[in-house]
């Protein structure tokens, strides 16, 4: 089958190893975790690693566990620990929705959240999911440690806040009393990336959204989020009407592009259409409904 | 919700194996779920090197420049061979399966993104595939011809400037049926009243059969004896063995061709590709056998792609639903080669069946082939040689005068399906159907199905929406189809001018075991079991007792391979007859074994018996042992059972099926639920009831795939966008729904077993069941057709109006 290119391979047993074999095989080495993105772009050759550094053995970043007000999701946790999650169902559906429709059972088996957001495609699912959330992201260096807002993570396609010599160790979301969210993907097929997907975070006061997170991935929104359809919800009614009204903003602010999954005007409409139906759903667990 | 489980359809393999006929597991399955097949790649030969192909980027340029020196200076490279190499030897083009010719390593041009340039051999895959990028090629870049039906405008670049003279990239054009007559109906239906002529443009997209296992070969040139050993993936070993005798001058009996277990063919793997024969050189110029395994992109850009028929259907109908004829225009993208698999006087297959299984008046339909600057290919992916085309575009017809008369699909086939009494039927294209009762196959279907109870769910459905409920639209798909497979009498249907005619040979050893060697090739369809069988059902033997060879024809009698689901039809025709010829030789050996005259014994239960006295009997182990004894033998005999067959089939074979299936559509994604899908198949006599079922899941399995996701498309420079597993997507275990089998048995009259080949029907009739469930679905957006694949973004586009054009990149 596709054969990569030659590559050296070290495997870490610490972050501080870790850091320090990056450091040693210079720019031209990567961090592999579940290899389920780095490996394909290898095998087609886009990639060409020097270097491979291993850290699956990182037993120290598998944890999802609660802290105080958050629960932090070390980078190393698979996707289907998290599809699995007690925590991450009770306090986050919408990562356990985004889970469900993430790739297969193999890739979730060792694909992890750190490679998803570090990989950083522009049609992944968990950052949209963690963007929505309002999460942040733990950075490691040598010379220390960094908390960055998810929604300042992405720089663009493929490019992250994470630099050479750098490893994400950690993700943080805030617990909220009382939010409903709730995430939802068009794929062409099981396993397919997504045509469009959107999530939702709402949390309520009686009828009125006190506050409200949207994200959206492989549309074109930057950080996947759409921030003006929040603003559009926030401090107004939670019904029906406001929620396709926020979708037609969702979906008039992202810029989809053209590819076989479908042309702008669909993709558009997608956006519009999810957005509301996350909202509803959202709306409907925040209420204890769903 | 998931599909309704019928426990009927749950045949599971009996705990003894039948005597005969009946499921039983498939003998070879032992090896597979241990992982103990053998693959071309799981070949290792002792200093054996390897080989990779370099491809071109680019779709339409001249080449300019090939320097190889850097690639050469590599360590561990032993050769580079390029298109001058190939030259030098008279070996830069080779003939296609069509008349054509196709280009092994380019020399003056490249035709298409993925065409093969220059082959590096090296010690490892790793340093050959690192060795590319050291080949430095210079292309001029032309104007690429994408859009097939643009393909003979005047001034478009001429694809194939290397055949002397050509200024156009026509290639043929065939008709058939009776123009005149067929003219004549529609010029009545134009003027009456009471009739109609509905129209719609059809396309079948361009698809690739995919097998899991790509496409490689071993060349292993034994410079001391002269003989070439070629383990490769071919679903034909026998031809092409044959093929490389002519080409390559190789005298013949110097040629051993291995087809070693085989991951899927479809079709794919009935040509022979570039890299074989580049594989072949290496080894003559090494001296050492190297091993080509293509990669998953090479697999799925450069080599056997399927359909590429753009139609345009008309259907003469009277107003109370009697279709009268159909006039069909093909034009046919071939890409840059002719390089389509199909007997020689059938330039589009058999195209010719897309009268369907209705009794017309008139037919008529003209093919017209063109190049473009895509791969090769044409006929492949279970295709039946173009009848998947062909009955896509018959039955999605029927379903737009359905639409357009405002009368039920079911209700229209029921009124036009050929009756039981019309077999022999001569359909108006020259077609002599041997036999089937369709009517009453498509009501078996309709009855599983609860037609009527859908029917009323889909109106009461259509209501609720209307009275602005959230609901998912509904839609009922029907197809009834009707093949022509096991190709083919000698006398019409040749491939190169090898008829194609089947063999068998049958060695009994003297404790009464057996070895069948026959000149098929199976790629999954069991045929180790299947054809065990067959010789066992004549024999009365255990099916455990005979060990079928096949796939080495050093080791197997020739024959044309496997294909066209000619299997059964043709290799199973010989293997009964050749169990026969023992059966008659071992009644001699009976006879003097218990001192009659043969002509006093009969075939009772599996033994030959006197006449009248059950006690006097032997079974074909006795026999066997006997006919090696010391025991006299009588005239006709020369001291073994054994014998051969080559068997020529009077006609093809024409199973039928009807099939329907359930959808529900999100109209606000514009996503496809398969809910249902009932298929109910005649394929006349089942000899391994499992093994025909596992044949007809896989096929539907392949129609979902077709219908809903599969295609691929090309953007105006030419770059393939269906080169990986990301872009061509193929279907899972959640878009199948849980599948209801059902089964009518017409035997074929002409067969001597009465079975009529299986292996593409449900390919070739499902996607017009769930293409016609969508669409069905989408009635209340006043939509009649939209082209495969209807992935959301097609249903959606099409709901609004503006269906997508699937055979060119989305813009
Ligand atoms: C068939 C298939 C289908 C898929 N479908 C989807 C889908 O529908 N939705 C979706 O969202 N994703 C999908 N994916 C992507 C999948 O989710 C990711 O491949 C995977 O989870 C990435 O994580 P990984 O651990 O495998 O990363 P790797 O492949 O190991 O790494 C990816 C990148 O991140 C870097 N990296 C990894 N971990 C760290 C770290 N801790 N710190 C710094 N850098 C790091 C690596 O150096 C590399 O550059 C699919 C993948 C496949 C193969």
């Amino acid at each position: 089958m596709q054969v990569p290119a030659q590559f050296a391979y070290e495997k870490a047993a610490t972050v501080d190893e870790a850091l320090a074999l990056l450091a040693r095989h210079g720019p031209e080495s990567l961090v592999i975790a579940g290899g389920h993105s780095l490996l394909p772009m290898m095998k087609l050759r886009l990639a060409e690693p020097s270097t491979l550094v291993d850290i699956n053995g990182l037993a120290e970043l598998a944890h999802i566990r609660v802290a105080g007000d958050e629960v932090r999701f070390g980078a190393l946790v698979r996707h289907a620990a998290l599809l699995a999650s007690p925590v991450a169902r009770e306090h986050f559906p919408i990562l356990t929705d985004a889970e469900r429709v993430i790739a297969d059972p193999i890739v979730r088996n060792r694909g992890t959240v750190g490679g998803s957001l570090c990989q950083a495609d522009p049609s992944e699912d968990l950052s949209a999911a963690f963007s929505a959330l309002r999460a942040s992201v733990v950075i490691r260096s040598a010379g220390g440690e960094r908390v960055v807002p998810v929604r300042e993570f992405h720089r663009g396609p493929y490019e992250t806040a994470v630099e050479h010599g750098e490893l994400l160790v950690e993700v943080r979301v805030p617990i909220r009393p009382g939010i409903g969210s709730a995430y939802l993907k068009v794929e062409r097929r099981a396993g397919d990336w997504a045509v469009a997907s959107a999530g939702a975070v709402i949390s309520l006061e009686g009828d009125t959204v006190r506050d409200v997170g949207i994200g959206l991935s492989a549309v074109g929104a930057p950080h996947f989020v759409a921030p003006e359809a929040e603003d559009a919800l926030r401090g107004g009614p939670a019904t029906d009407e406001a929620f396709a009204a926020a979708g037609r903003v969702a979906a008039e602010h992202c810029s989809p592009s053209a590819d076989q999954r479908g042309p702008v005007d669909y993709k558009r409409h997608l956006v519009s259409e999810l957005v509301t139906r996350t909202l509803r759903q959202a709306t409907a667990r925040a209420r204890g409904e769903d | 919700m998931t599909g309704v489980q019928d426990p009927s359809v749950q045949i599971h393999a009996a705990a003894e194996t039948p005597r005969g006929y009946g499921s039983m597991k498939r003998k070879e399955d032992a090896r597979f779920v241990r992982g103990r097949g053998q693959y071309v790649d799981d070949v290792v030969l002792p200093g054996m090197l390897h080989g990779a192909v370099l491809r071109s980027p680019v779709a339409h340029a001249r080449l300019t420049a090939v320097d190889t020196s850097a690639a050469e200076a590599h360590p561990k490279v032993h050769a580079v061979i390029t298109g001058e190499t190939l030259a030098g030897l008279g070996l830069a083009w080779m003939p296609t399966l069509s008349q054509d010719t196709q280009a092994v390593l380019a020399t003056d041009k490249v035709r298409f993104q993925g065409q093969e340039i220059a082959f590096v051999v090296a010690d490892d895959k790793y340093a050959a595939r690192d060795a590319l990028d050291l080949i430095d090629v210079q292309y001029e870049p032309i104007d690429p011809v994408i859009d097939a039906r643009r393909a003979l405008d005047p001034g478009t670049p001429v694809v194939r400037d290397d055949q002397e003279g050509r200024t156009d990239n026509h290639i043929f054009d065939w008709s058939s049926g009776d123009a005149t007559r067929t003219d004549a109906v529609f010029a009545e239906a134009e003027a009456a009243d009471d009739q109609l002529v509905v129209a719609a443009d059809v396309l079948y997209p361009r698809v690739h059969p995919a097998p899991l296992e790509t496409c490689g070969a071993i060349a292993d040139m034994d410079p001391v004896t002269g003989k070439l050993t070629l383990w490769t993936t071919t679903q034909a070993p026998h031809a092409h063995r044959t093929l490389y005798a002519i080409v390559a001058g190789l005298p013949e009996h110097k040629i051993r061709v291995v087809s070693p277990d085989i991951g899927g063919g479809f079709g794919n793997k009935v040509g022979i590709y570039p890299g074989y024969v580049c594989a072949i050189v290496g080894s003559i110029v090494t001296g050492r056998p190297v091993k080509w395994m293509e990669d998953r992109s090479e697999n799925l850009m450069s080599t056997s792609f399927a359909r590429d028929y753009h139609m345009r259907g008309e259907v003469a109908v009277t107003r109370d639903g009697r279709l009268r004829a159909v006039r069909v225009h093909v034009l046919a993208d071939h890409g840059a080669f002719n390089a389509t698999a199909q007997p020689t006087k059938f330039p589009a297959g058999f195209f010719g069946v897309f009268t369907g299984s209705y009794d017309l008046e008139a037919a008529h339909c003209t093919v017209t082939g063109v190049y473009t600057n895509k791969a090769s290919g044409g006929v492949a992916y279970a295709c039946s040689f173009r009848i998947t085309e062909a009955v896509y575009l018959i039955e999605r017809m029927v379903d737009v005068v359905a639409h357009d008369l405002g009368m039920d699909p079911a209700e229209l086939r029921k009124r036009n399906l050929l009756r039981p009494d019309q077999f022999p039927y001569r359909s108006p294209t020259g077609w002599e159907y041997d036999s089937g009762d369709y009517l009453h196959t498509l009501e078996v279907a309709l009855e599983k199905a609860g037609y009527p109870e859908l029917r009323a769910e889909q109106a009461d459905r259509r209501r609720r929406r209307e009275a602005g409920e959230r609901v998912d639209l509904m839609g009922i798909g029907l197809s009834f189809f009707t093949e022509a497979v096991g190709a083919g009498p000698r006398r019409t249907m040749d491939i190169l001018g090898l008829g194609m005619a089947d063999g068998a040979e049958l060695r009994v050893h003297p404790t009464g075991k057996a070895v069948l060697r026959i000149s098929v090739q199976s790629q999954g369809q069991g045929h180790e079991t299947t054809f065990a069988q067959i010789a066992a059902a004549e024999l009365g033997m255990s099916p455990d007792d005979i060990e079928v060879v096949h796939g080495d024809t050093d080791q197997t009698p020739f024959g044309l391979g496997t294909y066209g689901s000619r299997s059964t039809p043709v290799s199973g025709a010989a293997t009964a007859i050749v169990a026969r010829k023992v059966r008659e030789r071992a009644r001699i050996v009976a006879s003097a074994m218990l001192e009659v005259s043969p002509d006093d014994l009969e075939w009772n239960d599996g033994r030959w018996q006197v006449v009248g006295d059950p006690e006097a009997s032997r079974s074909l182990a006795e026999i066997a042992m006997a006919a090696h004894s010391n025991l006299e033998l009588p005239d006709g005999v020369e001291g073994h059972l054994d014998a051969t067959c080559v068997y020529n089939p009077p006609n093809l074979t024409y199973p039928c099926g009807a099939y329907v299936c359930v959808v529900d559509v999100d109209p606000g994604t514009g996503a496809v639920h398969i809910r249902r899908f009932v298929a109910v198949d005649d394929c006349g006599v089942r000899i391994n009831p499992m093994i025909v079922e596992g044949q007809i899941h896989g096929g539907l399995a392949d129609g979902v795939g077709m219908a809903l996701m599969q295609g691929i498309a090309f953007d105006l420079d030419g770059n393939c966008l269906g080169g990986s597993m990301m872009d061509y997507l193929l279907p899972t275990a959640l878009e199948c729904p849980s599948w209801e089998l059902g089964e009518t048995v017409t035997p074929s009259p002409h067969h001597p077993i009465g079975a009529k080949g299986v292996g593409e029907s449900a390919t070739v009739g499902s996607p017009p069941a769930v293409v016609n469930a969508v669409i069905d679905a989408l009635a209340p957006f006043g939509v009649r057709h939209a082209d495969m694949p209807l992935t959301p973004a097609a249903v959606w586009s099409a709901s609004r109006g503006r269906p997508l054009r699937t055979d060119l990149a989305i813009t």
